[in-house]
């Protein structure tokens, strides 16, 4: 489309007035900057805003500080390298990140794992929402000022990082699964700690509900604030908690077929209508509960038998394009994986959660005071490497 | 008493310096048992254990030498002598608190007739040295916690007046010893040894009283400004070294202070029944002691449960819950005084 | 019985923790006066089983840092039999691991054919220097003396043969 001379010379001349407006305006607005360091900001996140006395003008998210080019080093890596890489982009739900992507390369070798590993996968993938998700509904207190529940999350949430490193030796970067299944069977033990594990993080959702939850000024501080109307959430690619929170009925353990044990299970997904910080608050308790529930039932229903499918010694993965997406703690993440018949892929497009939940943050801050920013920031909850990868 | 004449003005001396040596002393004693044990029992921690051996108890002692030997910088951009000035000028309004407390029937170190009149009036300077630190810093997230923390603190101002006027319609008296002795003499129902403490006839005014003295004191759930997830500290983000201890002192310090009045008006103060005359010296700083360290506890409790008021919220809840209340609790107090 | 006002629940959560933590002691273990053992799996420290090593150099090649540095020559050994010929072995002359580089993957211990690495849950081992965290295989065979046993498997499985 070629632009006239005309068109040119007004786009310059609108540029021109918007920057005097914005000069003229500057004495009556401040630009704060919750810069890359900042308490409330998860990470090395930047957000520049404009402030009108207390109320936000505009504001700008600056992300990729935490860039680290995983995309890149997918390319020059081997695919058990690239498992191990991975467990890092979202550091607190690890053996979640390593999910999709071995199910994108045994959907390109056409290989099906033992529905023991399927098993014994699903209850990992579960456990890691439940580490993830419980430090956030005891982080969000602190976000607010409650300095107490965030102790609980941290002591209830060791139990479930025990069991992931008893049963496969690193506590936030399992590195577990592997194409054909998963790495080694559950120790002896295992399961019996795992139902006492799940016990005590029910107590810990009703001790959260009391202490939080229901406390009328944390109602105060989250009703009402930062709502995220269901169709502007779908249209920002919103996913995971909080899009279930505005109304969205959506969750890939249901919606979507998946090799994975979610189909045998008994389970209901929690949506509420408000679209505002306490309905993100509400849904993701009650999902963590949800959680402990399955993997309640997945435990009374783990097959025996082999625990990793015939492999070859060397993996080459046949040349092909697989996208595999699962509802991750933090939302939908997708890997699309091109392989071309190598030892690594050739190119492994990660679609996080987070870059496309913090999107909606410029539009939904406008006209919001200066702590519901940090309420809301903290209501969307996204993990710095998921954004950066 | 001691059989000794002294002056006027070696009374004068020997008071300032027990005032001045108790305000530390208070404030390391609040801050260690509430602050640092009890907040960390609290969320399942066992707080300091290392320093001094016993369960950690040179802490805070050991804060303070640190924070003294720590380089003095002021922001290049900063009013040099009002940034200096302001944590000062903190400080000497929580020294004035101590001046009207009684500790014992004969212990205070000035029992002015206008006594609560005279603390109500003096906590509000503090004001002055919480918006010449924003100011001075020379620092927008400073600037915002100042700003916020005037208009928190004057708006609390009123509810803390209003809920000491009941007392003072039930004791006759202003005056802080009087209204001990109104306490001490008074009688529930016909019985009279166990005194009448104000705080069962005055159970609303004693509530709206610790809130508002959890306000003056920006503790959560009114910390708006010293939230610590958005402006780092505030006001008090540019202060370092024994300027910040200033400003710790006076925070806990004024805690203990306001604790120790809010004790003295509805618990009963220095006064234990069945002790009386120079044994009450002794006794007395004890059962005030003991009195402040509960009243410590519900103000530290609520502080480390709940999350904070937004700015705007916590201004509704004054103006709008607070001060409707204790005019109220005034109306009930003074129909009831003249008819019973 | 009326609903107890949420700030009510609060103020009972807090104080029951409290006493909780009064009676039960809290959770926390004060190293390094009190150490909990990490469990047999855990991914603390590889150690290297030398006799087993012939410097095949699969581990060194698939570790996705790069960290392992293995250096060998060949060596002929006189034959087994009377009237073979000699054997050539290879000799481990250099097997050091850089765990400031480490990921703690655990991919060399996986690949390795001969089960000349292993996993030991020692995590006791930082120095002051990072130049001090290259370790070469002397220390990487004392660390064999600290892997456990692997641990039984939960009913079901399949042992593997």
């Amino acid at each position: 489309m070629a632009v006239t001379e005309h068109q040119r010379l007004s786009y310059i001349a609108s540029q021109a007035a918007d920057a005097r407006l914005n000069v003229e305006l500057q004495t009556e607005e401040m630009t704060i900057n919750l810069g890359p360091q900042h308490p409330a900001t998860h990470g090395t996140l930047r957000l520049v805003a404009r402030l009108d006395g207390e109320q936000v003008v505009s504001a700008d998210v600056i992300c990729g500080y935490m860039h680290r080019g995983y995309e890149k080093l997918t390319e020059v890596r081997t695919f058990p390298q690239v498992t191990t890489l991975i467990n890092r982009i979202d550091w607190l739900s690890s053996f979640a990140n390593e999910v999709p992507f071995i199910l994108a390369a045994e959907d390109l070798m056409e290989i099906e794992a033992p529905p023991r590993a399927q098993y014994i996968r699903t209850i990992l993938f579960e456990l890691s929402r439940i580490a993830n998700v419980s430090l956030f509904i005891g982080e969000m207190g602190v976000q607010l000022g409650a300095l107490t529940p965030v102790f609980f999350a941290f002591r209830d949430r060791e139990y479930v990082l025990n069991l992931i490193e008893a049963a496969t030796g690193g506590r936030f970067h399992p590195n577990y699964d592997r194409i054909g299944g998963v790495k080694d069977d559950l120790p002896k033990g295992w399961i019996a700690e795992t139902r006492a594990t799940m016990d005590r993080l029910r107590g810990y959702c009703d001790e959260l509900e009391d202490l939080l939850m229901g406390n009328e000024i944390f109602e105060a501080r989250t009703r009402g604030v930062g709502v995220i109307p269901a169709a502007v959430g779908l249209n920002y690619g919103l996913s995971g908690a909080n899009i279930r929170a505005s109304g969205i009925d959506w969750d890939l353990r249901r919606d979507e077929w998946s090799p994975l044990a979610w189909k045998d299970l008994d389970w209901k997904v929690w949506t509420h209508p408000d679209g505002d910080s306490f309905a993100r608050y509400w849904v993701r308790l009650q999902e963590t509960r949800e959680a402990t529930r399955m993997v309640d039932q997945m435990l009374d229903g783990l097959p025996a038998g082999p625990i990793q499918a015939k492999v070859p010694r060397i993996i080459k993965v046949p040349a092909g394009e697989s996208w595999v997406h699962t509802e991750n703690p933090l939302g939908e993440m997708g890997y699309y994986v091109v392989s071309q018949g190598g030892l690594g892929p050739f190119r492994c497009k990660i679609r996080p959660a987070s870059f496309n939940n913090i999107s909606i943050v410029p539009w939904l801050l406008k006209g919001v005071y200066v702590p519901d920013i940090i309420t809301i920031l903290a209501s969307l909850y996204f993990i710095l490497g998921d954004i950066d990868k | 008493m001691l059989a000794l004449e002294l002056s006027f003005w070696q009374l004068t001396a020997i008071k300032t310096v027990i005032v001045l040596s108790l305000i530390p002393a208070g404030a390391v004693i609040l801050g260690y048992v509430f602050l640092l044990k009890m907040m960390a029992h609290m969320q399942s921690r066992m707080g300091p254990m290392e320093p001094g051996g016993f369960h950690g108890w040179f802490q805070l002692v050991g804060d303070g030498i640190k924070f003294i030997q720590k380089e003095d910088i002021i922001p290049a951009e900063a009013d040099r002598r009002v940034f200096a000035l302001a944590p000062v000028v903190v400080l000497i309004s929580t020294f004035l608190l101590y001046i009207v407390v009684p500790a014992g029937p004969d212990l205070v170190v000035q029992n002015l007739d206008v006594g609560i009149f005279y603390a109500l009036a003096v906590s509000s300077l503090g004001v002055i040295g919480v918006l010449m630190a924003g100011w001075a810093s020379a620092n927008k997230f400073s600037l915002l916690g100042s700003l916020r923390a005037a208009g928190q603190l004057i708006a609390y101002e009123l509810p803390l007046v209003l809920a000491v006027v009941g007392v003072v319609i039930q004791a006759e008296t202003m005056s802080l010893q009087g209204i001990v002795g109104a306490q001490a003499d008074g009688e529930i129902l016909g019985i009279g040894w166990i005194g009448n403490p104000f705080i069962l006839t005055q159970f609303v005014g004693f509530v709206i009283f610790i809130a508002a003295a959890q306000a003056e004191l920006t503790q959560t759930p009114f910390d708006m400004p010293v939230a610590e997830s958005e402006l780092v500290a505030g006001y008090m983000t540019e202060y370092s070294g024994f300027r910040f201890l200033f400003f710790f002192m006076a925070e806990f310090g004024t805690a203990a202070a306001l604790s120790a009045i809010a004790a003295t008006l509805y618990l009963g103060g220095w006064y234990q029944p069945f002790v009386t005359g120079d044994l009450a010296n002794i006794v007395g700083p004890l059962v005030l002691g003991a009195k402040v360290m509960l009243v410590a506890f519900l103000i530290f409790w609520m502080r480390f449960t709940f999350p904070r008021f937004r700015e705007d919220q916590l201004q509704t809840f004054a103006w709008k819950y607070l001060i409707p209340l204790s005019l109220i609790n005034i109306l009930v107090t003074g129909v009831l005084k003249v008819v019973l | 019985m009326p609903e107890l006002p949420g700030l009510a629940k609060g103020l009972g959560v807090t104080f029951r923790t409290m006493l909780e933590t009064w009676r039960h002691g809290a959770v926390t273990v004060e190293y390094p006066k009190q150490k909990e053992a990490p469990t047999p799996r855990a991914r603390g420290v590889i150690a290297l089983k030398e006799e087993n090593c012939t410097a095949c150099m699969l581990c060194a090649r698939e570790c996705p840092d790069w960290c392992i540095y293995i250096e060998g020559h060949k060596e002929k050994r006189p034959p087994r039999r009377e009237g073979g010929k000699p054997r050539t072995v290879n000799i481990l002359d250099r097997f050091d691991i850089d765990y400031a580089l480490c990921m703690y993957c655990g991919i060399c211990v996986e690949v390795c054919p001969f089960d000349a690495l292993f996993w030991s849950p020692e995590y006791e081992y930082s120095e002051a220097k990072i130049a001090d965290l290259l370790h070469d295989k002397d220390k990487l065979g004392e660390w064999m003396a600290t892997v456990p046993e692997p641990p039984p498997l939960e009913a079901g499985a399949v042992k593997k043969k």
